[in-house]
C-alpha cells in the first residue's frame, strides 16, 4: 500500500525531460555519479599548481593595480591601475572566490584556500552567501518559491511567478541591479523576504547585520579611503584613484551580473514548479540542473574570466569539482544529454545577454499583454 | 619580528579580506597570516632509508627547545600530509629533522623533497626537555627515538661539555643506527659522555623488564635523570621498571607509536562533521580524523597516535570508541581524541 501511494506521489517530469522512462533517468544519474567519480578520483598535483598560479597572478595583478593607481593622476597609470585591478576582483571573485567557497578546492587540505576560511574581494560576507548560493541557489536551481536566486525576489524571471504591477519595473530594476550587484547581493544575503514570513529569526538577521557591517566598513577603508590616502599623500592623486577602485568594483559588478544572469535565464532554459521536486531521485536532480543551466561559449581566456561559470552546467552538475575540470568533462556531459534527448543550452555571451533581457522585458508585463516568443 | 605585527595588521587595512602576508607570499613564499612555513635548505642522506632535512622558517618562528617536536606538513599529489617529527637540532640553528621512510609523509620527506620546497609547520611542541638544573643524565634511544636525543646532545656539547651523560642506543645493526658516528665522536671528545650501543639484531633485544640489564650497564641508572625515547615496548618497560624501584620521579618518556584496539566490524555509522557541512559512513576502525580528513574537513590534528592532544574536537552527538583502548565513551560537549577515536553509531562532530 504505502509503495502505491508512493507511486502516485511521483512527481511531473520537467518538460525538457518528459520523454524519459524512469529507469532511463536512473541510468543516467549512475553516468553522472561515475564521471564525477572519474574526475574526482584523478585530483592532484597539476590541479594544485593550477589553483596556485591562479592566487599568485590575481596577487600580483592587484597589486600592481593599486600601485599604478597610487599615481593615477598620469592618465595610463589611471587607466592600466583600474584595469589591472578590474581583472584582478574578477579573477578573485570568480575563478577563485566563487570556487574555493565551493569547496572545489578543500581536497587538498590547505587551510590557505579553504572553504571554511576564505573571505573574498566582495561586500557580502562568504558565510551568508555559502548558505543563500551553495545550499538554497544549487539545491533548489530554478524552482520557483524555493530558488531565490530566481529573480533574487525583485525581478520576474519566470512565468512561473505570478506577475505584479512592480515588474513593471522589471528593465530599470536589472539595469540598477547590475552595476550596484555587489551590494544587490549582500542585500539579498540577509534574506530579509524569509524574516517577514518568519522562516528566518530576529536573532540571525541581527548577527548577519553585525557581519555585513564589519565587512562593509573593511571594504570601503581598502577601496575608498586608504588606496586614495595613500595616492593622495603620494602624488596628490587622491581624487582620481578613487575614480579607479570606484570603477573598477563597477566594472567587476557589471561583468558579473551578466555572467550570472546568462547561467539561468537565456531562452530555453527550464524553470520548475514547487510541485516537481517532490521524491526527487538523484537522476531527477541532475536532470534539473541540466536543464535548468545554461552555458557560455568562448575561449580559453574567456572561460576563466567567467570563473569557468561559462559551464555553469558542469558547475552545476558537480559544484564541488575544481573548475578548471568544467571544460575537460563538457564533451562528455554534451553527449550523455544528446544520448538521452536532453537540451543542452549553450551560446555565445551577446546572444545570451540579448535573450536575459528580453525576456525581463517580456516578463514586465501581465502574460495575456506579453507577445509570445 | 613578532613587534613588528600591530604594523603589518594596520597595513593590511589596504589588503583585506588579505593580511599583508599574503602578500610577502608573492616574494617569499614562507610567508602566511594562517601556516607557518619552512623552505628546506638540506636534505642529507643518513644511510639507506633515512634523510636529514633542514629548514628555515619565516621570521616570527618560535624557536624550539632540544628535545621538542614539530608538526610538519608536506604535499603529495597536491594533497596536504601531516606527520610529527623530533627536532635534532640544538636551539638557536635552523630546525632539522631526520626522518626513516616508512610511510606516505616519511617517504615523500626522504626521497622527494628538495632544498628550496616549502614545509608546512606548527609550533613546536613536547615535554622532553632538559632538566633546568645539571645533574647526571641517562638517554635510552631506540631507532629514530635517538633524533631528540641527540638535539640535547648537541645543546649540552655546546654549552656544557663537561655534562656526565651515559646515551644508551638500541638499533637493529650498526648500519641502521642514526647519528652513530656522531655519538662516538662525541664520547670520544667529551670526558663525560659514554656511548653504548646496543644492536639488537646481535644481542636480542634490550631487556628493561628487570634490574639486571641497566645494572650491568649503567649502575647508578637509578639516580640519573632518565629520558627514553623510542617504540612502545620499550618506553612500557622502562615505566614499569622506574616506577618499581622507586624512580619515576627521575623518569621523563617520549613515545612515538601506540598500537591501536579496532572495533568489532559494523560499529560505525554516520559522522556528521557540522561546521563544514560534511557527511560520511564510517567503519568502526577507522579514527575520525582520517575520514574527515578524507572527506576534505580541514581537522586539527598533531601526533596522530592519541597523545599530544591537537586534535580534540567537540562532540556534539553519539559516542566513539577509543582505538587504543576498545572503551566506548563520549557524552555531548566532551572533546574528543579524532585521532584515536572511531565512531560507535552515528556521531555529530563540532568541525
Amino acid at each position: 500500500m504505502t509503495l502505491a501511494t508512493l507511486d502516485d506521489r511521483t512527481p511531473p517530469r520537467p518538460v525538457g525531460a518528459a520523454h524519459l522512462t524512469r529507469e532511463q533517468i536512473d541510468e543516467l544519474g549512475r553516468e553522472l555519479d561515475a564521471l564525477r567519480a572519474e574526475v574526482m578520483d584523478s585530483l592532484g598535483a597539476e590541479d594544485a599548481r593550477y589553483i596556485h598560479g591562479m592566487i599568485q597572478t590575481q596577487r600580483m595583478l592587484e597589486v600592481a593595480g593599486r600601485l599604478l593607481l597610487v599615481g593615477a593622476r598620469r592618465p595610463l597609470a589611471f587607466a592600466a591601475g583600474t584595469g589591472m585591478l578590474a581583472v584582478a576582483k574578477i579573477l578573485e571573485n570568480m575563478e577563485i572566490g566563487h570556487n574555493v567557497i565551493h569547496g572545489q578546492w578543500d581536497w587538498m587540505r590547505d587551510p590557505d584556500i579553504h572553504s571554511t576560511s576564505w573571505e573574498w574581494d566582495f561586500v557580502a560576507p562568504a558565510k551568508g552567501w555559502k548558505h543563500t548560493h551553495n545550499d538554497v541557489h544549487h539545491t533548489w536551481t530554478n524552482v520557483v518559491g524555493k530558488d531565490r536566486d530566481v529573480g533574487y525576489s525583485v525581478l520576474r524571471v519566470s512565468r512561473e511567478q505570478e506577475w505584479e504591477p512592480r515588474f513593471l519595473f522589471n528593465l530599470p530594476m536589472n539595469a540598477l541591479i547590475a552595476p550596484l550587484f555587489e551590494w544587490a547581493i549582500a542585500i539579498y544575503d540577509l534574506e530579509l523576504d524569509e524574516v517577514k514570513a518568519g522562516r528566518k529569526s530576529k536573532g540571525a538577521l541581527r548577527d548577519d547585520f553585525k557581519a555585513l557591517g564589519v565587512k562593509v566598513a573593511r571594504m570601503i577603508a581598502k577601496d575608498y579611503a586608504g588606496t586614495p590616502l595613500v595616492a593622495h599623500l603620494a602624488t596628490r592623486s587622491g581624487v582620481q584613484a578613487l575614480v579607479g577602485t570606484a570603477l573598477a568594483n563597477t566594472i567587476r559588478n557589471i561583468w558579473a551580473h551578466a555572467v550570472i544572469f546568462c547561467g539561468h535565464f537565456p531562452d530555453e532554459v527550464e524553470s520548475f514548479p514547487e510541485e516537481a521536486i517532490a521524491g526527487e531521485t538523484r537522476g531527477d536532480w541532475y536532470v534539473r540542473q541540466m536543464l535548468g543551466s545554461a552555458n557560455l561559449e568562448g575561449g580559453k581566456l574567456f572561460h576563466i574570466m567567467t570563473g569557468n561559470l561559462s559551464h555553469q552546467i558542469e558547475h552545476h552538475l558537480f559544484p564541488d569539482m575544481p573548475s578548471r575540470r568544467y571544460g575537460q568533462i563538457a564533451p562528455r556531459v554534451r553527449e550523455i544529454c544528446e544520448r538521452y534527448g536532453l537540451k543542452y543550452t549553450s551560446g555565445p555571451l551577446h546572444r545570451q545577454i540579448r535573450q536575459t533581457w528580453r525576456t525581463l522585458a517580456r516578463l514586465s508585463l501581465p502574460d495575456r499583454l506579453a507577445v509570445s516568443r | 619580528m613578532r613587534w613588528l605585527r600591530p604594523l603589518t595588521d594596520a597595513v593590511s587595512t589596504l589588503t583585506y579580506p588579505l593580511h599583508l602576508d599574503e602578500i610577502a607570499a608573492l616574494i617569499d613564499p614562507r610567508f602566511s597570516s594562517k601556516q607557518p612555513r619552512a623552505r628546506v635548505t638540506e636534505v642529507v642522506a643518513e644511510g639507506p632509508r633515512s634523510a636529514t632535512v633542514r629548514f628555515r622558517p619565516a621570521p616570527g618562528w618560535q624557536q624550539h627547545q632540544a628535545g621538542q617536536w614539530v608538526r610538519v606538513g608536506v604535499e603529495i599529489d597536491g594533497v596536504r600530509h601531516w606527520r610529527s617529527y623530533s627536532l635534532s637540532t640544538a636551539p638557536g640553528q635552523d630546525p632539522a629533522i631526520t626522518v626513516t621512510d616508512i610511510g606516505r609523509v616519511s617517504g615523500a620527506l626522504v626521497r622527494q623533497v628538495r632544498p628550496g620546497d616549502i614545509l608546512y609547520l606548527d609550533p613546536p611542541q613536547g615535554e622532553f626537555v632538559l632538566p633546568e638544573h645539571p645533574r647526571p643524565l641517562l638517554m635510552i634511544t631506540g631507532g629514530s627515538g635517538v633524533t631528540p636525543v641527540i638535539a640535547m646532545l648537541r645543546t649540552l656539547a655546546a654549552r656544557r661539555p663537561d655534562t656526565d651523560v651515559v646515551v644508551l642506543h638500541t638499533a637493529r645493526t650498526r648500519a641502521d643506527a642514526l647519528f652513530v658516528d656522531e655519538l662516538d665522536a662525541l664520547a670520544e671528545s667529551a670526558p663525560g659522555v659514554r656511548h653504548v650501543l646496543w644492536l639488537s639484531g646481535e644481542s636480542g633485544r634490550l631487556d628493561l623488564t628487570s634490574v639486571a640489564t641497566p645494572d650491568r650497564l649503567c649502575p647508578d641508572w637509578r639516580d640519573r635523570a632518565t629520558y627514553v625515547c623510542g617504540p612502545e615496548g620499550l618506553v612500557a618497560d622502562a615505566e614499569r621498571l622506574w616506577a618499581s624501584e622507586g624512580a619515576g620521579e627521575h623518569l621523563t618518556i617520549e613515545r612515538f607509536s601506540v598500537s591501536r584496539v579496532a572495533g568489532p566490524p559494523g560499529s560505525g555509522g554516520v559522522a556528521t562533521f557540522t561546521r563544514s557541512d560534511r557527511e560520511v559512513r564510517v567503519d568502526g576502525a577507522t579514527p575520525l580524523l582520517e575520514a574527515g580528513e578524507a572527506a576534505g574537513v580541514p581537522l586539527p590534528s598533531g601526533c596522530r597516535m592519541g597523545i599530544c592532544r591537537t586534535c580534540l574536537t567537540k562532540l556534539d552527538v553519539g559516542r566513539v570508541r577509543d582505538l587504543t583502548t576498545g572503551e566506548v565513551h563520549g557524552e555531548p560537549g566532551d572533546l574528543i581524541r579524532t585521532c584515536v577515536s572511531a565512531a560507535a553509531g552515528d556521531v555529530h562532530l563540532d568541525a
